[in-house]
């Protein structure tokens, strides 16, 4: 029996209970609608994050204080002692191999006129800042000079969201605002820089690090950013950080860190979330795959009496089953195709709102997925009725 | 000179197993039909005809003894094998027509040439000639449930003459039929005893069988009288 009437003749029972097999279809729809739609946001969230760390600079280097299974306080929280003298060493040490920029960090409000601003990121930091992190551009005004620097003038330059919320329309370059208790003019405005693990980049106003200091009144820094003038030195430039460090620290009281390599623990980390994602929608495809199973196996109860004529004029084993498993098979596999369509369609539309990106092997292994759910679930139906014995099954009522 | 056997059966039986008992429906059977006879097999409900007809028809195999179907050991046979012989061999003609309901009248006549590996120029040729001469040319496209019954036999024979086999087996035929349309039927088969094909015809009336050229009587899985 060759195949183009196989075709003709599962594609007409198929549609001979329209019902029926629409929502078997969809069973397998949905499955693969979720994966490809989950795999895409998995995926999506990767891109971003990586395009945001890649934001920074590939050639960023950051110390941060302690270690992963490091000393900390009862309270579970690293020891900080990461002093600003560190940063001073490590930028004499490097003098032409990298731009240095320590960074102190507090969460503050800010207030201007009528409006305060809860939560907002000051960052202190030197005139190096803009030179080392690769996305910290100044849009509008200046950064703050050297000499700004060393004398502990109280400028600042201020994140998108901040000038948006405290200045809205006015130009908020010479205005004066509150950082805690203190007048701070605004300089510059920088670039947006979106947000990175829900934490708003742009909520912030970067000082110099004097004010910083004193208006803090601590001598401790959150993290050293170092920006490599070549890619190549960065092995060399991490092994002379470490030397430098260990002179006042042991070794699990700081962390080196490359863009680099906090980019293949983001990556593992969304692998994982992309392959428990993946997983959760295969796990709706095989049900659905059983809903093909059922299906098929009722069809072959109520279609006993033809198997048995079939049987009786000629129809090999191998015939009736594959009559039975292209049945099963087209089911599957065009719930698959809307199923894709669908899926498409869902992280296109998703891609307007959140981070989303089909990605091909998604679509290729919800194609593989759904034909393979055909054959497995439709194999055991397709057996049965092919074994079925011609006297009994033509005696069927 | 030798007779040309088409079916030779020698001592053969069938048992049915039902639960711990063994009910033997056949009960040592030999009996042989000529290419070009026109056989009755006439008994009453359970006398075991239904039962021969399968073996006859090799959609059955027997408990014990030899099926010879022109010439071959039938009964050694695998089932893939059993299906070819059926297809190219034997017509099955049934009490209730067994007519695939959603399929039209040609389909359902080409069924048997799609198994066999005709391709559909040879098969539509065939089947348009079979209906013609079974004067059906104008319902080739209906579905069963529009024609008469006497009407939906005649498509069974004609799906039983697709493969133009050597036997026709015909079980009750006119079953669920009228009188009338039950003569139309048998004079069909007497029609195509004439030119040639066996037919073997299963029935309890005595009167259809009596149209025959030979009459063989089962009682209780015996052949009573031949």
């Amino acid at each position: 029996m060759d195949i183009n009437e196989l075709l003709k003749l599962s594609i007409r029972s198929l549609v001979a209970n329209k019902l029926r097999s629409f929502l078997t279809t969809l069973g397998i729809v949905i499955g693969v609608f979720a994966i490809i739609l989950l795999v895409s946001i998995a995926s999506g969230l990767q891109t971003y994050i990586t395009n945001q760390i890649q934001g920074f600079g590939s050639n960023l280097i950051f110390v941060i204080p302690g270690r992963i299974g490091g000393a900390r306080t009862p309270g579970g929280v690293v020891v900080n002692k990461l002093k600003i003298e560190d940063a001073k060493n490590i930028q004499i040490e490097l003098k032409n191999l990298a731009n240095v920029a320590p960074v102190v960090q507090q969460l503050t409000t800010v207030k201007y006129k009528n409006k305060r601003n809860e939560g907002t990121s000051i960052l202190g930091t030197t005139s190096n800042y803009t030179k080392t992190v690769k996305n910290a551009v100044i849009e509008h005004g200046t950064y703050f000079t050297q000499s700004q620097e060393q004398s502990g003038a109280k400028v600042a330059a201020i994140g998108k969201t901040l000038q948006d919320n405290l200045f809205s329309q006015e130009d908020p370059i010479g205005k004066r605002f509150f950082i805690g208790s203190n007048i701070y003019t605004v300089v510059g405005v920088l670039k947006k820089r979106g947000a990175i693990f829900g934490i708003d980049q742009d909520n912030t106003a970067v000082i110099p690090l004097s004010a910083a200091k004193r208006q803090f009144g601590i001598n401790l820094v959150n993290a050293i950013y170092i920006s490599a003038n070549s890619e190549t030195q960065i092995p060399l430039i991490k092994k002379e950080v470490n030397n430098v460090l260990l002179k006042h620290l042991t070794e699990d009281e700081f962390t080196i860190q490359t863009a680099e390599s906090s980019l293949e623990i983001i990556t593992n980390i969304t692998n994982i979330l992309s392959i428990a994602l993946g997983g959760i929608a295969a796990i709706s495809l095989l049900v659905g795959g059983i809903g093909v199973a059922n299906i098929m196996l009722v069809s072959v109860t109520e279609r006993t009496k033809e198997i048995g004529l079939r049987k009786a004029l000629g129809a090999r084993r191998g015939d009736i089953l594959k009559q039975f498993l292209l049945e099963a098979v087209i089911l599957s596999l065009s719930g698959g195709f809307i199923g894709i369509i669908l899926g498409l369609a869902g992280s296109l539309i998703l891609a307007k709102f959140l981070v989303s990106q089909v990605t091909v092997w998604s679509v290729f292994i919800a194609f593989i997925f759904s034909a393979g759910v055909g054959i497995i679930f439709g194999m055991a139906p397709a057996i049965r009725a092919s074994k079925l014995s011609p006297i009994d099954a033509l005696r069927y009522e | 000179m030798k007779k040309t056997n088409l079916i030779k059966l020698s001592d053969v039986t069938k048992d049915y197993k039902l639960g711990d008992t063994t009910v033997s429906v056949l009960k040592g059977i030999s009996f042989e039909v000529d290419k070009g006879d026109f056989v009755a097999i006439t008994g009453r409900s359970g006398s075991g005809k239904s039962t021969l007809m399968n073996l006859l028809g090799l959609l059955d195999t027997p408990t014990s003894g030899s099926y010879f179907l022109e010439g071959l050991s039938v009964s050694e046979f695998k089932e893939d094998e059993l299906s070819d012989l059926r297809n190219k061999k034997i017509g099955f003609v049934f009490q209730s027509f067994n007519l695939l309901p959603r399929s039209t009248i040609l389909e359902n006549v080409v069924l048997p040439g799609i198994y066999a590996g005709l391709n559909i120029r040879e098969r539509e040729d065939r089947a348009f000639s079979i209906l013609k001469k079974l004067n059906l040319s104008e319902e080739e496209n209906k579905i069963p449930n529009q024609l008469s019954g006497g009407q939906q036999q005649r498509v069974a024979i004609a799906r039983a003459l697709m493969n133009n086999p050597d036997l026709i087996l015909a079980d009750e035929p006119t079953g669920n039929l009228d009188t009338r349309s039950g003569q139309e039927v048998i004079n069909i088969l007497k029609d195509l005893n004439r030119q040639g094909k066996t037919i073997i015809l299963i029935t309890h009336e005595k009167e259809l069988a009596k149209q025959t050229k030979r009459i063989v009587e089962l009682i209780d899985g015996k052949i009573n009288s031949d």
